[in-house]
Protein backbone atom coordinates (compact mmCIF):
# COMPACT_ATOMS: atom_id res chain seq x y z
CA UNK A 1 0.00 0.00 0.00
CA UNK A 2 2.99 2.25 1.45
CA UNK A 3 4.43 1.65 -1.99
CA UNK A 4 2.00 2.19 -4.53
CA UNK A 5 0.94 5.73 -2.41
CA UNK A 6 4.85 6.57 -3.02
CA UNK A 7 4.68 5.93 -6.67
CA UNK A 8 1.44 8.28 -7.66
CA UNK A 9 2.08 10.85 -9.80
CA UNK A 10 0.37 13.75 -7.24
CA UNK A 11 2.79 12.84 -4.72
CA UNK A 12 5.61 12.52 -6.80
CA UNK A 13 4.90 15.82 -8.17
CA UNK A 14 4.22 17.25 -4.97
CA UNK A 15 6.98 16.04 -3.07
CA UNK A 16 9.70 17.50 -6.00
CA UNK A 17 7.85 21.01 -5.59
CA UNK A 18 8.07 20.73 -1.45
CA UNK A 19 11.71 19.47 -1.97
CA UNK A 20 12.99 22.26 -4.31
CA UNK A 21 11.14 25.02 -2.61
CA UNK A 22 12.83 24.26 0.92
CA UNK A 23 16.53 23.53 -0.48
CA UNK A 24 15.65 26.93 -2.84
CA UNK A 25 14.83 28.84 0.28
CA UNK A 26 17.21 27.47 2.35
CA UNK A 27 20.37 28.10 -0.15
CA UNK A 28 19.13 31.95 -0.69
CA UNK A 29 19.13 31.85 2.86
CA UNK A 30 22.73 31.04 2.93
CA UNK A 31 24.16 33.49 0.41
CA UNK A 32 22.74 35.83 1.41
CA UNK A 33 24.12 35.26 5.04
CA UNK A 34 27.51 34.75 4.26
CA UNK A 35 27.95 37.46 1.35
CA UNK A 36 28.85 40.45 3.82
CA UNK A 37 31.79 38.15 4.63
CA UNK A 38 32.71 37.00 1.27
CA UNK A 39 33.09 40.67 0.08
CA UNK A 40 34.85 41.59 3.04
CA UNK A 41 37.13 38.63 2.14
CA UNK A 42 37.68 40.05 -1.60
CA UNK A 43 37.98 43.30 -0.79
CA UNK A 44 40.44 42.57 1.64
CA UNK A 45 42.45 40.48 -0.81
CA UNK A 46 42.39 43.37 -3.09
CA UNK A 47 44.18 45.97 -1.08
CA UNK A 48 46.53 43.50 0.18
CA UNK A 49 47.33 42.66 -3.12
CA UNK A 50 47.46 46.48 -3.78
CA UNK A 51 50.06 46.63 -0.84
CA UNK A 52 52.46 43.49 -2.07
CA UNK A 53 53.17 45.14 -5.15
CA UNK A 54 54.66 48.35 -3.29
CA UNK A 55 56.36 46.15 -0.14
CA UNK A 56 53.97 46.73 2.50
CA UNK A 57 52.57 43.63 3.32
CA UNK A 58 51.35 44.82 6.75
CA UNK A 59 50.35 47.85 6.65
CA UNK A 60 46.91 49.81 6.87
CA UNK A 61 45.85 50.60 3.42
CA UNK A 62 44.22 53.89 3.55
CA UNK A 63 47.62 55.14 5.16
CA UNK A 64 49.23 54.48 1.69
CA UNK A 65 47.22 54.51 -0.87
CA UNK A 66 44.79 56.85 -2.68
CA UNK A 67 42.26 55.28 -5.66
CA UNK A 68 42.52 57.70 -8.16
CA UNK A 69 41.78 57.76 -12.68
CA UNK A 70 44.63 58.36 -15.10
CA UNK A 71 43.93 60.43 -18.44
CA UNK A 72 40.51 61.17 -20.47
CA UNK A 73 39.99 57.85 -20.50
CA UNK A 74 39.50 57.26 -16.18
CA UNK A 75 42.04 54.72 -15.91
CA UNK A 76 41.92 52.93 -12.88
CA UNK A 77 44.92 54.11 -11.00
CA UNK A 78 46.29 53.66 -7.35
CA UNK A 79 48.81 56.24 -5.83
CA UNK A 80 51.05 55.17 -2.68
CA UNK A 81 52.68 57.63 -0.91
CA UNK A 82 55.73 56.27 1.04
CA UNK A 83 56.78 57.38 4.54
CA UNK A 84 59.99 59.15 2.87
CA UNK A 85 57.59 61.29 0.29
CA UNK A 86 58.40 59.12 -2.58
CA UNK A 87 55.46 58.43 -4.81
CA UNK A 88 54.78 55.17 -6.69
CA UNK A 89 52.03 54.64 -9.02
CA UNK A 90 50.26 51.11 -9.09
CA UNK A 91 48.76 50.05 -12.54
CA UNK A 92 46.08 47.05 -12.65
CA UNK A 93 46.98 44.04 -14.96
CA UNK A 94 44.13 42.06 -16.58
CA UNK A 95 45.10 39.41 -19.37
CA UNK A 96 45.13 35.65 -20.09
CA UNK A 97 46.79 32.91 -18.60
CA UNK A 98 46.53 29.32 -19.89
CA UNK A 99 43.47 28.10 -18.29
CA UNK A 100 42.24 31.07 -17.45
CA UNK A 101 42.33 34.77 -16.48
CA UNK A 102 45.35 37.02 -15.22
CA UNK A 103 45.59 39.53 -13.13
CA UNK A 104 47.90 41.88 -11.35
CA UNK A 105 49.40 45.36 -10.18
CA UNK A 106 52.61 46.51 -11.44
CA UNK A 107 53.85 49.81 -9.09
CA UNK A 108 56.13 51.91 -11.31
CA UNK A 109 58.40 54.44 -9.27
CA UNK A 110 58.48 58.02 -10.10
CA UNK A 111 60.53 58.16 -13.35
CA UNK A 112 57.41 56.19 -14.69
CA UNK A 113 59.75 54.17 -16.70
CA UNK A 114 61.49 51.40 -14.18
CA UNK A 115 59.29 48.71 -12.11
CA UNK A 116 59.22 49.43 -8.04
CA UNK A 117 57.37 46.20 -7.65
CA UNK A 118 54.94 43.38 -9.29
CA UNK A 119 52.71 40.98 -7.76
CA UNK A 120 50.23 38.54 -10.00
CA UNK A 121 47.32 36.41 -9.57
CA UNK A 122 44.88 34.32 -11.89
CA UNK A 123 42.03 32.15 -11.33
CA UNK A 124 43.15 28.41 -12.81
CA UNK A 125 46.60 28.09 -14.11
CA UNK A 126 48.08 24.46 -13.45
CA UNK A 127 49.26 23.92 -9.68
CA UNK A 128 52.86 24.13 -9.20
CA UNK A 129 53.43 25.01 -12.99
CA UNK A 130 51.40 28.56 -14.46
CA UNK A 131 50.48 28.71 -10.68
CA UNK A 132 54.01 30.18 -9.33
CA UNK A 133 53.31 33.06 -10.88
CA UNK A 134 51.98 34.18 -7.97
CA UNK A 135 54.99 33.70 -5.75
CA UNK A 136 57.89 36.07 -5.13
CA UNK A 137 60.12 33.56 -6.90
CA UNK A 138 58.17 35.20 -9.69
CA UNK A 139 57.75 38.50 -9.36
CA UNK A 140 60.67 39.35 -7.16
CA UNK A 141 62.95 40.09 -10.61
CA UNK A 142 60.88 42.62 -11.88
CA UNK A 143 62.15 45.29 -9.32
CA UNK A 144 64.34 47.61 -10.99
CA UNK A 145 63.78 46.35 -14.41
CA UNK A 146 62.88 49.12 -17.42
CA UNK A 147 59.68 49.22 -19.38
CA UNK A 148 61.84 51.66 -21.86
CA UNK A 149 65.00 50.35 -23.94
CA UNK A 150 66.24 54.10 -25.10
CA UNK A 151 62.74 55.88 -25.60
CA UNK A 152 60.96 53.00 -27.07
CA UNK A 153 58.05 51.43 -25.41
CA UNK A 154 59.68 47.94 -24.84
CA UNK A 155 57.39 46.60 -22.06
CA UNK A 156 58.97 43.55 -19.83
CA UNK A 157 59.88 40.15 -21.89
CA UNK A 158 59.45 36.85 -19.40
CA UNK A 159 61.63 34.62 -21.17
CA UNK A 160 63.92 31.22 -20.87
CA UNK A 161 64.49 30.33 -17.30
CA UNK A 162 68.49 31.43 -17.30
CA UNK A 163 68.08 33.68 -20.43
CA UNK A 164 67.15 37.13 -19.06
CA UNK A 165 70.65 37.56 -16.91
CA UNK A 166 71.66 41.27 -17.01
CA UNK A 167 68.52 42.20 -19.58
CA UNK A 168 66.73 45.26 -18.11
CA UNK A 169 64.27 44.34 -20.44
CA UNK A 170 63.36 41.32 -18.98
CA UNK A 171 62.67 38.43 -16.37
CA UNK A 172 63.12 34.72 -16.03
CA UNK A 173 59.91 32.72 -17.15
CA UNK A 174 58.71 29.54 -15.33
CA UNK A 175 59.97 25.92 -16.56
CA UNK A 176 56.93 24.29 -17.59
CA UNK A 177 54.81 27.06 -17.34
CA UNK A 178 55.65 28.97 -20.73
CA UNK A 179 52.18 29.42 -21.54
CA UNK A 180 51.21 31.48 -18.51
CA UNK A 181 55.02 33.03 -18.64
CA UNK A 182 53.90 34.16 -22.06
CA UNK A 183 50.38 35.29 -20.76
CA UNK A 184 51.84 37.35 -18.30
CA UNK A 185 54.30 39.20 -21.07
CA UNK A 186 50.88 40.24 -22.79
CA UNK A 187 49.35 40.89 -19.85
CA UNK A 188 51.93 43.31 -19.20
CA UNK A 189 52.14 45.30 -22.35
CA UNK A 190 48.28 45.21 -23.30
CA UNK A 191 47.56 46.73 -20.05
CA UNK A 192 50.28 49.07 -20.23
CA UNK A 193 49.09 50.35 -23.31
CA UNK A 194 46.43 52.60 -22.58
CA UNK A 195 48.26 54.14 -19.94
CA UNK A 196 51.41 54.96 -22.00
CA UNK A 197 50.23 58.66 -23.23
CA UNK A 198 49.51 59.34 -19.60
CA UNK A 199 52.93 58.37 -18.73
CA UNK A 200 54.56 60.11 -21.41
CA UNK A 201 52.99 63.24 -19.81
CA UNK A 202 54.23 62.69 -16.57
CA UNK A 203 57.85 62.01 -17.30
CA UNK B 1 28.21 -2.79 14.59
CA UNK B 2 28.69 0.99 14.74
CA UNK B 3 32.05 0.18 15.60
CA UNK B 4 32.30 -2.16 12.56
CA UNK B 5 30.26 0.26 9.96
CA UNK B 6 33.61 3.40 11.36
CA UNK B 7 35.86 1.15 11.08
CA UNK B 8 35.97 -0.80 8.08
CA UNK B 9 35.81 1.87 5.63
CA UNK B 10 39.04 3.58 6.81
CA UNK B 11 40.71 0.54 6.09
CA UNK B 12 39.59 -2.96 4.76
CA UNK B 13 36.81 -1.19 2.38
CA UNK B 14 38.42 2.14 2.05
CA UNK B 15 36.65 3.69 -0.86
CA UNK B 16 39.76 4.49 -2.75
CA UNK B 17 41.24 1.74 -2.95
CA UNK B 18 39.34 -0.84 -2.73
CA UNK B 19 35.84 -0.02 -3.94
CA UNK B 20 38.06 2.17 -6.90
CA UNK B 21 35.42 5.05 -6.50
CA UNK B 22 36.36 8.82 -5.93
CA UNK B 23 39.69 8.46 -7.70
CA UNK B 24 39.60 11.64 -9.95
CA UNK B 25 39.26 13.85 -6.96
CA UNK B 26 41.78 12.36 -5.21
CA UNK B 27 44.60 12.76 -8.47
CA UNK B 28 43.53 16.08 -8.83
CA UNK B 29 43.70 17.87 -5.39
CA UNK B 30 46.65 16.13 -3.98
CA UNK B 31 49.57 18.51 -5.22
CA UNK B 32 49.49 19.89 -1.69
CA UNK B 33 48.65 18.89 1.53
CA UNK B 34 46.65 22.00 2.78
CA UNK B 35 43.96 21.72 0.37
CA UNK B 36 43.78 18.07 0.72
CA UNK B 37 43.02 18.21 3.62
CA UNK B 38 40.19 20.77 3.53
CA UNK B 39 38.87 18.92 0.71
CA UNK B 40 38.97 15.78 2.92
CA UNK B 41 37.03 17.38 5.70
CA UNK B 42 34.36 18.89 3.16
CA UNK B 43 33.92 15.55 1.72
CA UNK B 44 33.70 13.86 5.09
CA UNK B 45 31.22 16.49 6.00
CA UNK B 46 29.24 16.01 3.19
CA UNK B 47 29.13 12.47 2.79
CA UNK B 48 27.56 12.21 6.79
CA UNK B 49 25.04 14.52 6.00
CA UNK B 50 24.03 13.76 2.73
CA UNK B 51 23.65 10.16 4.06
CA UNK B 52 21.89 10.60 7.11
CA UNK B 53 19.65 13.44 5.59
CA UNK B 54 18.34 10.69 3.13
CA UNK B 55 18.13 8.19 5.41
CA UNK B 56 15.47 10.24 7.59
CA UNK B 57 13.83 10.73 4.15
CA UNK B 58 14.33 6.88 2.98
CA UNK B 59 10.72 6.06 3.46
CA UNK B 60 9.04 9.34 2.03
CA UNK B 61 11.19 9.70 -1.40
CA UNK B 62 9.29 8.47 -4.16
CA UNK B 63 10.68 5.58 -6.45
CA UNK B 64 10.90 7.27 -9.90
CA UNK B 65 12.47 10.52 -8.57
CA UNK B 66 15.07 8.87 -6.24
CA UNK B 67 18.33 9.71 -8.12
CA UNK B 68 17.17 13.02 -8.31
CA UNK B 69 16.43 13.61 -4.68
CA UNK B 70 19.61 12.50 -3.86
CA UNK B 71 21.16 15.19 -6.42
CA UNK B 72 19.48 17.70 -4.48
CA UNK B 73 20.47 16.90 -1.19
CA UNK B 74 23.87 16.47 -2.27
CA UNK B 75 24.39 19.44 -4.62
CA UNK B 76 22.57 21.69 -1.80
CA UNK B 77 25.10 20.60 0.69
CA UNK B 78 27.81 21.35 -1.79
CA UNK B 79 26.75 24.74 -2.54
CA UNK B 80 26.49 25.09 0.98
CA UNK B 81 30.03 23.63 1.97
CA UNK B 82 31.55 26.54 -0.66
CA UNK B 83 30.01 29.38 0.12
CA UNK B 84 31.15 28.71 3.85
CA UNK B 85 34.66 28.22 2.62
CA UNK B 86 34.36 31.40 0.75
CA UNK B 87 33.26 33.10 3.77
CA UNK B 88 35.64 31.65 6.37
CA UNK B 89 38.54 29.98 4.38
CA UNK B 90 39.08 32.35 1.42
CA UNK B 91 42.72 31.49 0.69
CA UNK B 92 41.99 27.41 0.77
CA UNK B 93 38.35 27.83 -1.18
CA UNK B 94 40.60 29.98 -4.13
CA UNK B 95 42.91 27.40 -4.07
CA UNK B 96 40.26 24.31 -4.37
CA UNK B 97 38.39 26.24 -6.95
CA UNK B 98 36.04 24.24 -8.77
CA UNK B 99 36.86 20.79 -7.13
CA UNK B 100 34.50 22.22 -4.07
CA UNK B 101 32.01 22.27 -6.56
CA UNK B 102 33.03 19.07 -8.38
CA UNK B 103 32.21 17.08 -4.94
CA UNK B 104 28.98 16.26 -6.28
CA UNK B 105 30.42 13.90 -8.84
CA UNK B 106 32.21 12.08 -5.93
CA UNK B 107 30.91 8.50 -6.43
CA UNK B 108 31.62 8.12 -2.65
CA UNK B 109 28.46 9.66 -1.95
CA UNK B 110 26.00 8.72 -4.40
CA UNK B 111 27.88 4.99 -3.71
CA UNK B 112 26.97 5.04 -0.03
CA UNK B 113 23.47 6.91 -0.19
CA UNK B 114 22.09 3.70 -2.40
CA UNK B 115 24.44 0.67 -0.78
CA UNK B 116 23.87 2.06 2.51
CA UNK B 117 21.68 4.80 3.39
CA UNK B 118 18.74 4.25 1.95
CA UNK B 119 18.69 1.10 3.87
CA UNK B 120 19.79 1.82 6.62
CA UNK B 121 18.73 4.01 10.18
CA UNK B 122 19.64 7.80 10.49
CA UNK B 123 22.66 7.47 12.82
CA UNK B 124 24.37 4.40 11.14
CA UNK B 125 24.21 5.73 7.82
CA UNK B 126 25.59 9.31 9.10
CA UNK B 127 28.39 6.95 10.53
CA UNK B 128 28.40 5.18 7.33
CA UNK B 129 29.27 8.39 5.59
CA UNK B 130 31.61 9.85 8.00
CA UNK B 131 34.00 6.69 7.71
CA UNK B 132 33.94 6.79 4.34
CA UNK B 133 35.02 10.58 4.02
CA UNK B 134 37.42 9.88 6.40
CA UNK B 135 38.79 6.80 4.50
CA UNK B 136 39.11 9.03 1.45
CA UNK B 137 40.85 11.56 3.45
CA UNK B 138 43.32 9.32 4.78
CA UNK B 139 44.43 8.48 0.93
CA UNK B 140 44.50 11.88 0.28
CA UNK B 141 47.17 13.19 2.83
CA UNK B 142 49.09 10.09 1.72
CA UNK B 143 49.33 10.49 -1.45
CA UNK B 144 49.60 14.76 -1.12
CA UNK B 145 52.33 14.14 1.85
CA UNK B 146 54.11 12.10 -0.66
CA UNK B 147 53.75 14.75 -3.76
CA UNK B 148 54.20 17.78 -1.49
CA UNK B 149 57.75 16.51 -0.35
CA UNK B 150 59.01 15.03 -3.53
CA UNK B 151 57.15 17.53 -5.85
CA UNK B 152 58.08 21.28 -3.92
CA UNK B 153 60.38 19.90 -0.92
CA UNK B 154 57.79 21.21 1.63
CA UNK B 155 54.83 20.46 3.93
CA UNK B 156 51.88 22.51 4.77
CA UNK B 157 54.18 25.48 3.04
CA UNK B 158 56.91 24.61 5.16
CA UNK B 159 60.48 23.63 3.67
CA UNK B 160 61.48 20.59 4.67
CA UNK B 161 64.87 19.77 2.48
CA UNK B 162 67.36 22.23 3.14
CA UNK B 163 68.06 25.38 0.94
CA UNK B 164 71.83 24.43 0.53
CA UNK B 165 70.87 20.49 -0.54
CA UNK B 166 69.47 22.21 -3.78
CA UNK B 167 72.08 22.19 -7.08
CA UNK B 168 70.57 26.21 -7.25
CA UNK B 169 72.79 26.50 -4.31
CA UNK B 170 75.74 24.27 -4.73
CA UNK B 171 74.41 20.90 -3.58
CA UNK B 172 73.16 18.06 -4.74
CA UNK B 173 69.18 17.77 -4.69
CA UNK B 174 66.72 18.83 -7.03
CA UNK B 175 63.21 18.86 -6.67
CA UNK B 176 61.11 16.28 -8.79
CA UNK B 177 58.51 18.54 -10.88
CA UNK B 178 57.22 15.30 -12.26
CA UNK B 179 54.94 14.67 -8.73
CA UNK B 180 53.07 17.57 -9.51
CA UNK B 181 51.76 16.39 -12.44
CA UNK B 182 48.74 14.53 -12.00
CA UNK B 183 50.44 11.22 -13.53
CA UNK B 184 52.58 10.90 -10.53
CA UNK B 185 49.27 10.91 -8.50
CA UNK B 186 48.17 8.05 -10.32
CA UNK B 187 51.29 6.45 -9.69
CA UNK B 188 51.33 6.89 -5.66
CA UNK B 189 47.84 5.95 -5.92
CA UNK B 190 48.39 2.98 -7.77
CA UNK B 191 50.86 1.84 -5.25
CA UNK B 192 48.61 2.33 -2.21
CA UNK B 193 46.01 0.48 -3.80
CA UNK B 194 48.94 -2.67 -4.34
CA UNK B 195 49.71 -2.01 -0.87
CA UNK B 196 45.87 -2.55 0.45
CA UNK B 197 45.28 -5.10 -2.18
CA UNK B 198 48.04 -7.37 -0.65
CA UNK B 199 46.73 -6.74 3.05
CA UNK B 200 43.40 -7.44 2.03
CA UNK B 201 44.58 -10.82 0.44
CA UNK B 202 46.36 -11.78 3.01
CA UNK B 203 43.47 -11.16 5.78
CA UNK B 204 41.12 -13.47 3.72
Amino acid sequence: MVNKKRNGNVYTIMYAALMVTLVAALLALASQGLKPRQLANIMAETQLTILRSVHLEDQPYEKYITDTVAGPQQLPLFICTLDDGTRKYIIPLEGKGLWGPLRGYLALNDDFRTIYGAVFDHDSETPGLGAEITTSFFSDPFRGKSLYSGDQFVSISVLKQGRSHNNPNAVDGISGGTLTSRGVENMIRESLKPYIPFLRHYE
Amino acid sequence: MNRRIFLDPLFKNNPIPVLALGICSALAVTVKLEPAMVMALSVTLVTGFSSMILSLLRNTIPNRIRIIVQLVVVAALVILVDQILKAFAWQISKQLSVFVGLIITNCIIMGRIEAFALINKPFPSFVDGLANGLGYGIILIAVSIVRELLGSGTLMGYHLIPQQWYVANGGFYENNGLFILPPMALIVLGLIVWVFNAKNARRT
